[in-house]
């Protein structure tokens, strides 16, 4: 039987503002099909997002969801967890909104460990606004604001997310749509900030600047560049040149969990009165 | 109207804004008078000028800073030489006699000097407490909250491990400023 | 039983205020002269299973407020003038989501970082101006330890009253001096709940007008669910851009406040029967003011002040009314001309209005205003 999207869809809403060919779709299609294994109750779960076409997703999602301002899901979100701790708290957003602008607060959220998912959708461009780059816009790459190619360095979100603490980093793929729910499922399950960086294309703005042909040949460069975890433990720093690791790459289970650490303030003060 | 004007001055890190919220609820919770505290300050949590206005009064007090001032306490030479200028005639200006070396020399002043931080340090035991050794003080001087309610003030200011080092602080400082005005 | 009393700065009643008002968030953000707030939340908060966050930045501190007010709690922050221009994008997030929430701003100089520790009363405009589009806007300027308690509790009724963003801001000589405050009992103050829906989740819509012009707000996590966007939206709460219903939510988001103004705006007239001369102030400067008109009344000036305690929307009907009636205003403030500009609007030429604008770091003192009461022919 085909899985029933339509069931976790707001009647009206489609269709989406996404161009043909944008990944985005595919990570909403794997987020939907997450949340249904899962069984998350709408009611208790929210899905936050800052500003851009990625951050356009909650609007399609039935659930409690909020739309924030450029690149402040991370901090909207910290205040709706800890008031409500019991609630499942998703951000979904792209690599401009969350790394940029909003990079303080992703990165404080992954530095608190406040059970929340992070999913990015990493098109390396800012798409909504037309094509201006991103930090994560590969060096030497065309952007509208970059006409004699990109000067600066881009990051690596998954190592930054690791860096700034969170316990569950992974990645994924646009191509790689039946890893997205599975990548998805086990941060939602992780205690702690869990980052999904999902590496999208956006045929758009970036793509017909940077020479790709067609949306099919964005697809096969991500098909191409993805390399298991497992697989790349096998393979020479040669073979890994260009290539990007996908999975879980980062686990760790020890680290206190912020809401859980604020119980124990609030057992202590309760204590001390 | 019995407004009076009281300006405890000296450098960051000296407690001189405790010692006038002390003296501003001693007068405000225990004299059963009204009282406002204010201050200002410099960047420096320690080092720099402070300087803590409390105003007393029997009725409501509108302007919470002082025009001219009844008492002023200088325990730096630059406090002294910056806040005497609006002290009032026949003001009182305590200072600190080693710190204080110039005393200024117009004005008609009820001068009263002792070496608060020095006593401090030898007769009550502790440096830190040299505020309150100079609160004391400014109690017998000015007359405005009774030492009974001063002490109560004082006590219920200060944690619990501190109560007699500060107790003793204030009475030393009390006894000091009436025998170095006498 | 004697009421519990106790010596307080302007700072630490906002924070015992914000708690007999129910609040049980606060987001927020180090910043001179306001981090007392801060530091009292940390500690009675999580006695009370509030919950209390250090913020990332001014702006996080903003966000979380918006974010925790969703979730159904009673929110606060407390900022300073720089913070408080970082905060604006949010507070006008707030106002276009109707999110109810209270921000403290405690004003020094500026701009910029200017007189971290200066008083000032420089951020008035800021209040109603600093964030873009047009929005409500309600800022209570407090003049006392014991106001400030009083005001932040009549904060947070507004903001749940109107489900909108409210200002406090005193100015940092009522921030940081200490009084005596008496403690209302549980009770003795009227606490406004949250509006909340009456119909069942499924036909739930956030800014559904068949309920007035204040809709009522579900929570996240109460069985309800429901959109926020910062986008112009409908009643369901979803983006629009149809003509027809922009401009009637945006009307109706102002109209809450503007349709409500004798509701909302509060002062207190002063020796103004038989006055000549109206002193209009706020804040800490209406302490100089009242100091000075009583001297000016000693030595046969018929002085008398309009003390403004809600700042916006601003007292226009009474200062029309006394426009008519005096023969001028004299307005001290901590800055080069905010509050004189609204009185210039609301005299329209009838009576000259004198201003007196400090931005050194010194209180306005009781003489400069005497001295220019007396200007007033």
């Amino acid at each position: 039987m085909a899985f029933d999207y339509d069931k976790w869809i707001r009647p009206g809403k489609l269709p989406h503002i996404w161009c043909p060919g944008c990944g985005h779709g595919i990570v909403m299609k794997g987020l939907i099909r997450a949340m249904e294994t899962l069984k998350l109750k709408k009611e208790e779960t929210a899905v936050v997002s800052g500003i851009g076409c990625a951050s356009r997703l909650p609007g399609y999602i039935d659930c409690c969801t909020l739309h924030t301002a450029h690149g402040r899901a991370a901090a909207f979100a910290t205040g709706v967890k800890m008031a409500k701790p019991e609630m499942n708290v998703i951000l979904v957003g792209g690599d401009g909104d969350g790394t940029a602008i909003g990079g303080n607060h992703f990165i404080h959220a992954c530095r608190r460990n406040i059970d929340m998912t992070y999913i990015i959708m990493n098109n390396y461009i800012y798409g909504m606004t037309g094509g201006q780059f991103s930090p994560c816009t590969p060096t030497g790459h065309k952007a509208s604001t970059t006409p004699y190619g990109n000067p600066d360095p881009g990051f690596d979100i998954a190592k930054l997310a690791i860096g700034a603490g969170a316990t569950f980093v992974a990645r994924g793929t646009a191509f790689h749509a039946n890893q997205i729910d599975k990548l998805i499922v086990e941060a939602i399950q992780h205690k702690g900030f869990s980052v999904v960086e999902i590496l999208d294309d956006c045929p758009t703005t970036y793509g017909r600047r940077n020479k790709y042909k067609s949306v099919i040949e964005m697809m096969n460069r991500l098909k191409e560049v993805a390399v298991p975890v497992k697989a790349a433990e096998k393979m020479t720093a040669e073979q890994l040149q260009g290539k990007v690791l996908t999975g879980v790459l980062y686990k760790e289970e020890s680290k206190p969990e912020y809401t859980a650490e604020y119980a124990k303030v609030i057992e202590r003060a309760k204590a001390a009165k | 109207m019995s407004r009076y004007e009281l300006r405890f001055s000296g450098s960051g890190g000296q407690g001189l804004i405790t010692a006038g919220i002390i003296m501003a609820k001693a007068a405000s919770i225990y004299e059963g008078k009204q009282a406002v505290q204010s201050q200002s300050y410099g960047p420096e949590a320690r080092g720099g000028s402070s300087k803590s206005e409390v105003i007393i009064s029997d009725g409501p007090i509108d302007y919470p800073k002082a025009t001219m001032v009844d008492a002023l306490l200088a325990m730096t030479q630059e406090a002294c030489d910056k806040y005497t200028h609006d002290l009032k005639e026949g003001g009182i200006l305590l200072v600190d006699s080693d710190l204080v070396t110039k005393l200024p020399t117009t004005g008609n002043y009820r001068i009263i000097s002792f070496p608060i931080i020095n006593t401090a340090k030898t007769d009550v035991g502790r440096e830190i407490v040299a505020n309150i050794v100079a609160l004391g003080a400014m109690v017998a001087l000015t007359g405005q909250v009774s030492r009974e309610n001063a002490e109560k003030a004082v006590l219920s200011s200060v944690p619990e491990a501190f109560i007699e080092l500060n107790r003793k602080a204030f009475s030393i400082g009390y006894e000091r400023a009436l025998a170095a005005s006498a | 039983m004697s009421k519990k009393v106790a010596f307080l700065q302007g700072n630490e009643a906002a924070a015992h205020g914000a708690l007999y008002a129910g609040c049980d968030f606060f987001g927020g953000y180090p910043i001179t002269p306001s981090t007392e707030v801060a530091e009292v939340m940390s500690i009675e908060l999580p006695k009370i299973g509030g919950k209390f966050i250090q913020m990332e930045d001014e702006i996080g501190a903003m966000a979380a407020i918006l974010g925790a007010s969703l979730a159904g709690a009673k929110v606060l922050t407390s900022t300073s003038g720089p913070g408080l221009s970082l905060k604006q994008e949010l507070i006008g997030y707030g106002c276009i989501a109707e999110i109810p929430c209270v921000i403290y701003n405690v004003m020094r100089g500026g701009p910029s970082t200017g007189m971290p520790t200066g008083p000032s009363q420089s951020d008035v405009m800021c209040a109603k101006w600093g964030t873009h589009g047009d929005h409500p806007a309600i800022c209570l300027t407090p003049a006392s330890v014991q106001e400030t308690y009083e005001e932040v509790i009549r904060a947070f009724n507004l903001s749940e009253k109107y489900r909108t963003p409210v200002m406090v801001m005193p100015d940092e000589i009522v921030a940081h001096m200490r009084e005596r405050i008496v403690f209302p009992e549980q009770g003795e103050i009227e606490v406004v709940p949250r509006k909340s829906p009456t119909v069942p989740p499924e036909q739930y819509k956030p800014y559904d007008t068949s309920f007035g012009d204040v809709p009522p707000l579900a929570s996240f996590g109460s069985g309800y669910k429901f959109h926020v966007t910062g986008l112009n939206k409908m009643q369901d709460g979803f983006p629009t851009t149809k003509a027809d219903i922009v401009q009637a939510e945006e009307e109706r988001q102002v109209r809450k406040v503007d349709a409500n103004v004798d509701d909302i705006v509060t002062f207190e007239e002063y020796l103004l029967e038989d006055a000549d001369v109206v002193v209009v102030a706020y804040g800490s400067t209406s302490r100089s003011a009242r100091y000075a008109v009583n001297i000016a009344r000693e030595q046969g000036v018929k002085a008398g002040m309009f003390r403004i305690k809600t700042f916006w929307p601003f007292p226009d009907k009474q200062i029309k009314a006394l426009a008519s009636k005096v023969k001028g205003i004299v307005i001290p403030e901590m800055n080069l001309g905010m509050c004189s500009l609204e009185l210039e609007r609301c005299a329209q030429g009838k009576v000259p209005v004198l201003g007196i604008f400090r931005v050194d770091g010194e209180p306005i003192n009781p003489d400069q205003i005497l001295e220019k009461i007396k200007e007033v022919k």
